[in-house]
């Protein structure tokens, strides 16, 4: 094997994600490099180094100053065209889907999606992927080289070896259409109070709240129950509650030991955010609703009556 | 403008992979992919703004998918053109964006709206692959899609927050399920798409020799077994439930 991994990076660190997928790959065997792109990284090579890349590639360029994909199409393509790579592996965002996506198309690769592991089975790379909303389990491969694979966030922890990497720069070379979409104004993460990552119990309300005024029943029993408060995207996105307390596949990925869900359907891109939760509880008025399949304890009711009873009762409780 | 949107036909209700071929089982009825319904609205929205246009509906599938694209047509759409051909069944990512791009490269659209996944691969990928074999540019997550001057400005949301990315036309934009919510076609909308075109195009129409496939399905396994899951009804009794449930997991 010779594997690539992609390095995403932000406010000049690596993620998470990304050094979980240089765990995996590095546990394959075979040595593997890690490619950086961006404007002023070259400093993360070291750090990517000691987290299991025996080589870095890094393409250091200010047209890679925004978080855009299709210039690093560009540099992925070039990359593994050059070295030989046979397998690239993204650790799943919104930037590295494109990018992952992209470079499919360009390089005529398989790509396999949401997967949550890779491993070597009579000879071949087999990648493990929950489909149909985790009910089947399906083993998928690739016919050709190179593959491509997208890896489901927090699929893998980032392991510290202490080892270092051969860096090596690449130039860059971009395509006129990679160049044409620009980024105006790039997001700035909220940073007020203590980030959703790090409670132990995350109360969530969504849609089924019914309003933004209903919130202040999630932010009473959070605040009962010593918690913090999370949100679907579809909240979010209707204004009801700040984007730093989303959970989900383009918010935060929380694993709590309890998590509590109001009014939330459980749809996929939430789902990923929070499955890893020790303890799910969730509540919704729709029995067939897709948070049930993935509940320790479903309550199919109305949030509105059962939400302010619970805060009343662990109040008691603690009290 | 005239506007393309890709839109996908899905499976209703429970789906199921088929054991033998290890695909996914689209023998039953079939349903627009509900997050292309959003990329439908998206469009209808764009072209009532600015009055004119045209929304052509490119889709590949069997040959029933027909029945999807009659729901996008009762939205608004103007017309459908469907790839449909034996050789294109079970085409993976990398086949379909090669396919669609080829028909879409036939309509020439300034702006390719697509839904933000698949409802049922869940894959958020098509996109991206379709705008690069296009050769233009792409913006998915689109939380808002503002038009003005040959130029699209495009809020979209990210893990860090909201970006906005401007884009020459023409340009592809994958839109969220939170950008708007979908109308529901008219009695008379529905009379209408009736009488809209509805085009069938084999690979070749397309001008695509064969389409090949890189990936591939080893096996089919159940998913681990997880912990005992409880539901109860959420009478006057479900708080006290709820707690002892706590209680019992040690979690509060």
């Amino acid at each position: 094997l010779t594997t690539l991994v992609f390095l995403e990076h932000h406010n000049g660190e690596l993620s998470k994600g990304s050094l979980g997928v240089l765990a995996k790959a590095a546990s394959l065997g075979d040595d593997v490099a890690g490619l950086i792109a961006g404007s002023g990284v070259r400093d993360l090579a070291a750090e990517a180094g000691k987290f299991g890349a025996a080589k870095v590639y890094v393409a250091d360029d200010p047209q890679l100053q925004a978080p855009l994909p299709q210039p690093r199409v560009d540099v992925l393509a070039q990359v593994v065209r050059d070295k030989g790579i046979d397998t690239v592996l993204f650790g799943n965002s919104v930037l590295a889907a494109d990018v992952a996506a992209g470079l499919a198309a360009r390089l005529d690769a398989g790509i396999n999606w949401d997967l949550t592991d890779l491993v070597e089975e009579d000879g071949r790379l087999v990648g493990k992927r929950p489909a149909l909303q985790d009910s089947v389990y399906v083993d998928v491969g690739w016919t050709t080289e190179p593959r491509i694979a997208l890896f489901r966030s927090g699929s893998f922890d980032p392991s510290e070896s202490g080892g270092s990497a051969e860096v090596e720069d690449v130039d860059v070379a971009l395509e006129q259409h990679s160049t044409t979409a620009r980024m105006i104004d790039q997001a700035h993460e909220e940073s007020e109070g203590p980030s959703i990552e790090d409670a132990d119990v995350i109360v969530a309300g969504g849609r089924g709240l019914g309003g933004p005024e209903n919130f202040t029943l999630v932010e009473e029993l959070a605040k009962a129950l010593g918690g913090a408060v999370g949100a679907t995207r579809a909240v979010v996105d209707a204004g009801w509650y700040p984007y730093s307390t989303q959970v989900g596949q383009t918010g935060k990925t929380v694993s709590p030991k309890l998590y509590i869900a109001c009014g939330i359907s459980g749809a996929i891109q939430h789902k990923v955010g929070m499955q890893s939760s020790g303890v799910i509880v969730a509540i919704n008025k729709d029995p067939n609703a897709p948070i049930f399949e993935f509940s320790d304890l479903g309550v199919v009711g109305d949030v509105h009556e059962v939400v302010p009873k619970l805060t009343e009762l662990v109040k008691q409780r603690k009290g | 403008m005239k506007i393309a949107v890709c839109v996908k036909q899905v499976p209703e209700g429970n789906r199921r992979i088929d054991p033998g071929s290890k695909r996914l089982d689209r023998s039953g009825e079939g349903a627009l992919n509900p997050f292309d319904a959003h990329a439908v609205e998206e469009a209808l929205r764009l072209k009532e703004a600015t009055g004119e246009g045209e929304i052509v509906l490119v889709s590949m599938g069997p040959a029933k998918a027909q029945d999807a694209l009659r729901k996008a047509l009762a939205m608004g759409a103007d017309r459908a053109v469907l790839v449909s051909d034996d050789a294109a069944a079970g085409a993976d990512l990398v086949a379909t964006s090669h396919a669609l791009a080829k028909a879409l490269e036939r309509e020439g659209a300034d702006l390719v709206v697509f839904g933000q996944q698949a409802g049922d691969s869940d894959g958020a990928v098509l996109p991206a692959a379709v705008a690069d074999r296009l050769r233009l540019p792409v913006v998915s997550q689109a939380a808002e899609v503002t038009h003005a001057d040959g130029k699209l400005t495009v809020k979209r949301q990210t893990e860090f927050g909201y970006d906005v990315i401007e884009a020459p036309l023409p340009a592809v934009v994958a839109v969220s399920d939170a950008i708007n919510e979908p109308r529901y076609p008219s009695l008379k909308g529905i009379m209408g798409a009736k009488s809209k075109p509805q085009e069938t195009l084999s690979l070749a129409d397309i001008g695509v020799d064969g389409l090949e496939s890189h990936t591939e399905v080893y096996a089919l396994n159940d998913p681990p077994a997880r912990g005992d899951s409880r539901k109860i009804d959420g009478d006057g009794n479900a708080a006290q439930a709820i707690v002892d449930f706590l209680a019992e997991k040690r979690v509060v």
